[in-house]
């Protein structure tokens, strides 16, 4: 079954109390963050404490993600051999405005882990945060065969397109389909970018419910507070699972007669509807309301 | 191996601050004041040596003030001290 | 024709019979307004002379309440006051202590205190204790244990002081004041009332003395031999403040949902259910999540039941819990809702949590929520001392409402920064497992062997339940294995259970 990523939950990578425990409410996926949580003067010490937490905490079935720094700051190679070292599943490259800084991380990662005799281990996800890297989202997203997923950066992303942000995201919804359609034509994920403010909860839903319509896989999110609400937007409904299952039923049917044709109900069942059926599924199945023995 | 003043980690709960400081004397003088001083110091003890030691500290003053950190988060705190105190690094 | 100037002989011979005298009709009427009554009473005095006349003497054993909790003022003024005037080797009968009674270091080591008997205490005070301050070792016992003790004598109390936010000069007391002139709140009396019924001599002090009558009232006049007016008794900011005060730490939010899933799916979430939820963050926050479930599904509870909080108050106020039973008002909100709530009463120790007596209240509790600093892998809990040795909590009601309601649910985080919550033995036995049915972790839901219905139906509502050495695992492979507590040989702590017996003894931690 392919991952979901529903949730992919920053955690500042200099807090050794929230990086010890952050799983326990059950993100998607974790991203401890080299970057912008960290002051320059840290960013030794936060390098450390995040490879060695990889090495050492057991985050069960979560995704380890770290955020490192641009390649061209003093500390991006180096954040690179610290976690690949520590065994990370996916490196989220900050700022990424082209194809050939993909390349270049990956060839970073190449040489660690030739060095450790892992080859091909480390994923990379790229997060966009220009407008110039969304021109070129495509490319970052077909960039190397290790990219697993392309975000969006919202802040940086305004600030570039001298846009003004505003609670319905009338600004990002370019940007927000660009990456859905590159993610997609590059068979990748896309996620969508982080809403920080905690005490608004009803304009997060509805940020929510809005990438979720858009077909984004999933969002960056700040707090764990934010888990719920996602997870219950992006939890099929009875109705589409029962008509998921029907699909997934006349599948394994069709396998059995050796038939090409599928059919519920003696409707013939287009790919897209199938496709769509198996994702209701997966999803329905890691939210927790489908049991695998209930197919 | 030369030295100079050093530390690395916070004061914030489950992290540890580590202090490391030249000395004339031999070995390793750990001071620590822990938050789970019965449970844990000599475990505590354990891991800053080794880590020191791995990186060559091996006469020094140390100062920890812990406040609840894991044996990893001990470990990271004594090696960016210890990367610190002796300007070498960990990475290539 | 018979006039009573002709039975008065008859009359003699009726009062000679009865050994009474007759009537002498010399009474005359006092012509002041009884507004002017209402105000004054002998019965109103200094402290000190509450104190001298009580009969005060050495080794007796005076009490306090601590529903003003950290903000306490009564037991430091009055213990102050004793030991300015000579007094020594005083035994101290708190229903609980808390950081503020640090001066009562002092008072130990010059004598004036010499025994302690209390719910719990923490800080400095609970820290000297631990370290082998006392001769005596301290006695603890839970409220309703403590209840019972004062009932049967086990507890004699000599003299109460009972601080109060209200009383007239008669001595009706309450813990909130319906004047203008109100200076503190704490709600509740629920554990002074076993005092005031049960003590030889019962001081009322009040910091707002109102008119006559201040009823109804929780400590009866008919209990009180004097009341004394002081500056302050409490303050009431210490309690908590008005508004519901939600916990934000995510933690406790995801400790809480979880806890509510257990109480909804755990068969006792019926129609007229009762509920209590005790101190701590998650087990407090565990009602706001189960609100919407009563809404959605119609249910309502008959009663909440303890410390009664924001929470409990709204949903009273919304009609989706009948009455409050209040023994302590956990915040500034319970408290008014006690003074404007008709439902909303306040119960004593002994009808709250009494084991010897069938009707008190949480015999008839459906579900606890509890906290915990400990527990072991044969469910026992342990609320007072920490994972370092030190008295560092209190018993509470946790004993007496495990013991009785009909699912005991303990929510404690598996882990406090390397502190584990799941062990092999808890330091001192508090609640024992066998009345212990669930525990909730962030890391997955134990539920007590004996219980296997309970697990059952959780598992069928697909929540995580899991075997309680799995999370000491859990725990241990974390932080590593704890090394043994330095305890010396010295008792410093008795813990009796609630039917009245020894259960464990506390030892010495050496510094």
């Amino acid at each position: 079954m392919q991952r979901l990523r529903r949730t992919m939950m920053f955690v500042p990578g200099n807090n050794p109390a929230m990086m010890s425990d952050a799983f326990i409410y059950g993100p998607d996926s974790i991203m401890l963050d080299l970057e912008d949580s960290v002051t320059m003067a840290e960013k030794d010490a936060a390098r450390l404490l995040v490879h060695n937490a990889l090495k050492t905490i057991d985050y069960g079935n979560t995704e380890m993600v770290v955020r490192i720094n641009p390649l061209n700051t003093p500390y991006g190679k180096k954040d690179v051999e610290a976690v690949v070292k520590a065994g990370v599943q996916v490196i989220r490259m900050p700022k990424t405005e082209t194809a050939e800084e993909v390349v270049e991380l990956e060839q970073e990662i190449e040489k660690v882990e030739k060095e450790l005799g892992c080859l091909g281990r480390t994923q990379i996800m790229a997060a966009i945060e220009s407008t110039k890297g969304i021109i070129n989202a495509y490319a970052i997203a077909t960039a190397s065969k290790r990219m697993m997923g392309i975000a969006l950066g919202a802040e940086d992303y305004c600030a570039n397109l001298k846009a003004q942000r505003t609670p319905s995201g009338d600004e990002l919804l370019l940007a927000r389909e660009t990456i859905v359609v590159a993610a997609r034509a590059a068979g990748i994920d896309a996620l969508d970018t982080v809403y920080s403010n905690l005490n608004d909860m009803e304009t997060f839903r509805k940020e929510v419910e809005l990438i979720h319509r858009l077909g984004f896989d999933g969002k960056s999110i700040i707090n764990p507070r934010q888990i719920e609400i996602i997870n219950e937007v992006f939890t099929p409904t009875e109705k589409a699972i029962e008509k998921a299952k029907a699909v997934i039923a006349a599948i394994k049917e069709a396998e059995a007669k050796g038939s090409g044709v599928i059919a519920v109900n003696g409707k013939m069942v287009d790919r897209p509807v199938v496709i769509r059926a198996q994702r209701t599924i997966e999803l329905a199945i890691a939210s927790g309301v489908l049991k695998k023995e209930d197919l | 191996m030369e030295l100079k003043e050093a530390f690395a980690g916070t004061l914030e709960s489950g992290d540890i601050m580590i202090q490391i400081a030249p000395t004339n004397q031999k070995g390793l003088q750990i001071e620590l004041d822990s938050s789970v001083e019965y449970q844990f110091g000599n475990q505590i003890r354990k891991v800053i040596t080794e880590t020191l030691t791995e990186r060559g500290i091996t006469d020094a003053a140390v100062k920890a003030v812990d406040k609840g950190a894991l044996d990893c988060t001990i470990r990271a705190r004594a090696t960016a001290a210890a990367v610190r105190a002796t300007g070498v690094d960990v990475w290539k | 024709m018979s006039s009573i100037k002709e039975r008065a002989d008859l009359i003699k011979k009726a009062a000679a019979d009865m050994g009474k005298d007759t009537y002498k009709n010399n009474t005359s009427k006092a012509g002041i307004r009884r507004a002017d009554f209402k105000k004054e009473s002998p019965k109103v005095v200094s402290l000190e002379e509450a104190i001298r006349n009580c009969g005060m003497k050495d080794g007796m054993t005076i009490s306090f309440h601590h529903h003003f909790r950290g903000g306490d003022k009564v037991v430091n003024m009055v213990v102050d006051k004793l030991a300015e005037m000579g007094f020594k080797n005083l035994s101290l009968a708190a229903s609980s202590l808390q950081d503020v009674h640090e001066p009562l270091i002092e008072h130990i080591k010059n004598g004036v205190i010499t025994s302690i008997s209390t719910s719990g205490m923490r800080g400095k005070l609970a820290d000297a204790i631990s370290r082998g301050l006392m001769e005596k070792p301290v006695v603890f016992r839970s409220h309703g244990g403590r209840g019972s003790a004062i009932a049967n004598g086990d507890l004699h109390i000599d003299v109460a002081f009972i601080g109060a936010s209200s009383s007239d000069p008669l001595g009706n007391a309450l813990g909130f004041s319906r004047s203008e002139n109100a200076k503190s709140i704490c709600g509740s009396l629920g554990y002074a009332i076993p005092d005031a019924q049960k003590a030889d001599k019962v001081v009322v002090l009040t910091d707002d003395l109102v008119d006559y009558p201040n009823t109804p009232s929780a400590i009866s006049e008919h209990q009180v031999d004097y009341v004394v007016v002081c500056d302050s008794v409490g303050d009431s900011s210490k309690i908590s403040s008005g508004a519901i005060r939600d916990t934000k730490n995510p933690r406790d939010i995801l400790l809480a949902k979880e806890a509510a899933k257990v109480v909804i799916n755990s068969g006792y979430f019926n129609d007229g259910f009762s509920i209590q939820t005790g101190s701590g963050g998650a087990s407090l926050a565990v009602v706001k999540y189960i609100r919407e479930n009563m809404i959605q599904q119609g249910i309502k509870a008959s009663f909440a039941l303890g410390g009664i909080t924001a929470h409990m108050v709204k949903l009273h106020e919304e009609g989706l819990i009948d009455r409050l039973i209040d023994v302590q008002s956990f915040d500034r909100a319970a408290a008014e809702s006690l003074k404007k709530n008709p439902n909303h009463r306040e119960v004593s120790a002994i009808g709250y949590a009494s084991a010897d007596d069938p009707s008190s209240a949480t015999h008839f509790l459906d579900i606890v929520i509890l906290s915990a600093l400990e527990v072991d892998v044969n469910f026992n809990v342990n609320v007072l001392v920490g994972s370092d040795g030190i008295i560092r909590g209190a018993i509470g009601g946790h004993p007496d409402t495990a013991a009785d309601s009909g699912i005991s649910i303990v929510v404690c985080p598996l882990l406090r920064g390397r502190i584990p919550c799941v062990v092999d033995e808890v330091t001192t036995l508090i609640t024992p497992g066998s009345t212990v049915d669930v525990v909730v972790t962030e890391y997955g839901i134990a539920v007590n062997p004996d219980r296997p219905e309970i697990a059952e139906r959780l598992k069928a509502a697909g929540l995580n339940v899991v075997d309680i050495h799995a999370l000491r695992d859990r725990a241990n492979s974390v932080i590593g294995k704890p090394d043994p507590l330095p305890f010396g040989d010295k008792v410093v702590g008795i813990v009796m259970n609630r039917d009245g017996s020894v259960m464990d003894v506390i030892k010495n931690i050496k510094a």
